[in-house]
């Protein structure tokens, strides 16, 4: 390389970079766009008035402003009691999946023992299974016992369906709390379960909390098995999808927009872990 | 670590032999769960296909599923989905994939925006969709707003049947495309930094880069990406039924008619037998197809 060529090579590739930032940044804004416009326009249209939905052509900007459609949204019947079921149903599922399966990822997390990985492998395909297939079976089942179109049987097929994931990222949160400090506390004359109740637990609450929130969510989206396990005790998914056909137009924008909340708080909570989730499992 | 035989064991070690019940005991209740809630009734919904007829076994159910005036329609619509949406999250994911990797400054913020569909659920994602392709929506508007129409299209009515389907690969493609983005993601931070010095030392583009580096080492993470998108892509229903009611029917609409509105429980599990054996046939062909090597699929 010349010495005359240098500084000409430098320029170019300066020249370069300004491009491919150029470009770069020009995907990035396109794609945030395509994500995120549907969502501004949800809410614009769940905080117009009412009848503004039949408008032609209507104003992508929030124009005039009005709590007049959630309102109608949250007052009509059926949307409050079906409110409270899918939180009582997603805080159901947080205590019985976490309850079952945290356990079984702290045993993943600390011990090598024969059939680990057939464990892990089981857990891992039973994701497979559509939940189309296991609702029709446990409806009838439920309907047998006594828990057919009751909170309770909802929230066990929910726990039944997220209790996979549960495993795998509370088995990864442990993993990362140290089990040098559990080893020292029992070094130091407690019980295995008092260490893992004044040393692990507490490191490990953040995961946790993550893990809690997969399971809530996961519970207040679902809607197959909610509308399939129930008639009267239904939740807000399944509330929605049974009226859709005799909802007027503002109310399903209302009610999307009232389903989206959730969700929006979810991956600022989640960051951390989402690779946990659905990254390669350990 | 593995518990070695021998007298001088170390402490920690001592502690982990003595409690050799341990793991079993805290495995115990997922194992029940697992078995009474996916195993049996997996199990059962088969055995369920086959008892239309009270007090014998046979293809009754079955016999009625594929003579339901919407069974072709449905199992086409079901194929269609999946092999037109699958790709489209794939690329769109990749791109955001890529892009977030180059770590370029504010990168942490587009990961955050692109990763905020994975929460929504699909009947969500098809109202907010139904919001911008319903006559009086929002791409109508903009149309009209642009010049480019004077009456609203009729995006949402199955005369124009490949609008329609065109909305719901849309919806999914918007919706889905995060989860895997996340898989990608996780993939694409296995490969060691010194991989992409080298290419670039060398001298590679970009594009080469991509090609030569990227994508072969991405592999196994291409792979779970589809597998995952392909179950979820047979249980679509949802979505569709938002956007396009009745007049788009898939498998997982006609399992949830036939049990909720017809109260048949034998022809429902019919269907769901019949997804169930769709999507373990594609995740055959996906593993063979792609040749892994047991080593990955443990990854």
């Amino acid at each position: 390389m010349t010495a005359a060529s240098a500084p000409a090579k430098r320029a170019s590739l300066t020249r370069r970079t300004v491009i491919d930032r150029v470009l770069l940044y020009g995907a990035a804004i396109f794609l945030a766009a395509w994500t995120l416009v549907p969502i501004y326009l949800i809410a614009v249209a769940a905080f117009s008035e009412s009848l503004a939905v039949y408008d032609f052509p209507k104003s992508l900007l929030p124009t005039q402003f009005s709590t007049d459609t959630m309102s109608f949204f949250v007052n009509s019947t059926g949307v409050l009691p079906s409110v409270k079921n899918s939180i009582i149903v997603a805080l159901g599922t947080i205590v019985l999946s976490l309850a079952i399966g945290a356990p079984a990822g702290y045993a993943l997390a600390r011990f090598r023992f024969p059939g680990r990985d057939m464990f892990h492998l089981a857990v891992l395909s039973s994701k497979m299974f559509p939940i189309a297939i296991l609702s029709i079976p446990l409806a009838v089942a439920f309907i047998g016992i006594g828990l057919y179109d009751t909170l309770l049987g909802v929230v066990i097929i929910h726990s039944a369906m997220v209790l996979p994931f549960v495993v795998i990222v509370t088995a990864g949160v442990f993993y990362s709390v140290s089990r040098e400090l559990e080893e020292a506390a029992m070094t130091l004359g407690t019980s295995r379960f008092g260490a893992f109740m004044r040393v692990a637990l507490p490191l490990a609450l953040p995961g946790l909390a993550a893990a809690a929130i997969f399971a809530f969510v996961s519970s207040w989206n679902e809607v197959f098995a909610a509308t399939i396990l129930t008639v009267r005790e239904r939740t807000l998914p399944a509330h929605i999808l049974a009226t859709l056909n005799q909802s007027p137009l503002y109310f399903k924008f209302a009610g999307g927009f009232f389903m989206i909340i959730p969700s929006l708080f979810f991956i600022f909570f989640m960051r951390k872990y989402l690779f946990n989730l659905w990254g390669p499992g350990r | 670590m593995a518990v070695r035989a021998g007298r001088a064991l170390p402490f920690p070690a001592r502690i982990a032999r003595s409690e050799a019940a341990l793991p079993l005991g805290l495995l115990a209740p997922t194992i029940v769960f697992l078995t009474l809630l996916i195993l049996i009734p997996v199990a059962q919904a088969i055995l369920l296909s086959f008892q239309a007829v009270p007090g014998t076994l046979g293809f009754e159910a079955y016999r009625r599923m594929v003579t339901d005036v919407a069974f072709a329609d449905s199992l086409r619509n079901t194929l269609l989905l999946l092999i037109l949406v699958v790709p489209v999250q794939l690329v769109l994911a990749l791109a955001m994939a890529l892009l977030i990797h180059s770590r370029f400054p504010g990168h942490g913020v587009f990961l955050y925006i692109f990763a905020l569909p994975l929460a929504i659920s699909d009947l969500a994602a098809g109202i907010v969709w139904l919001s911008i392709f319903a006559d009086t929506g929002y791409l109508n508007s903009a149309l009209n707003g642009l010049g480019l129409t004077t009456d609203p299209i009729n995006f949402l009515s199955y005369e124009n049947l490949h609008l329609l389907l065109g909305t719901v690969i849309v919806a999914e493609s918007w919706r889905a495309t995060a989860i895997v983005l996340v898989i990608l993601l996780a993939g694409l931070q296995l490969i060691p930094r010194e991989y992409f010095e080298a290419a670039d030392l060398f001298g590679a583009s970009r594009f080469k880069r991509t090609m030569l580096i990227v994508l072969p080492m991405l592999r196994p993470s291409l792979q779970s990406a589809l597998i995952i998108r392909t179950i979820f892509a047979f249980q679509t229903f949802a979505v569709v039924l938002a956007l396009a009611g009745r007049q788009l029917p898939v498998l997982s609409y006609q399992a949830y008619d036939w049990y909720y509105n017809n109260r048949n429980e034998f022809i429902a599990a019919a269907f769901a037998a019949l997804i169930l054996l769709m999507t373990m046939t594609v995740v055959f062909f996906y593993l063979r197809l792609l040749r892994v090597k047991d080593a990955e699929i443990q990854r």
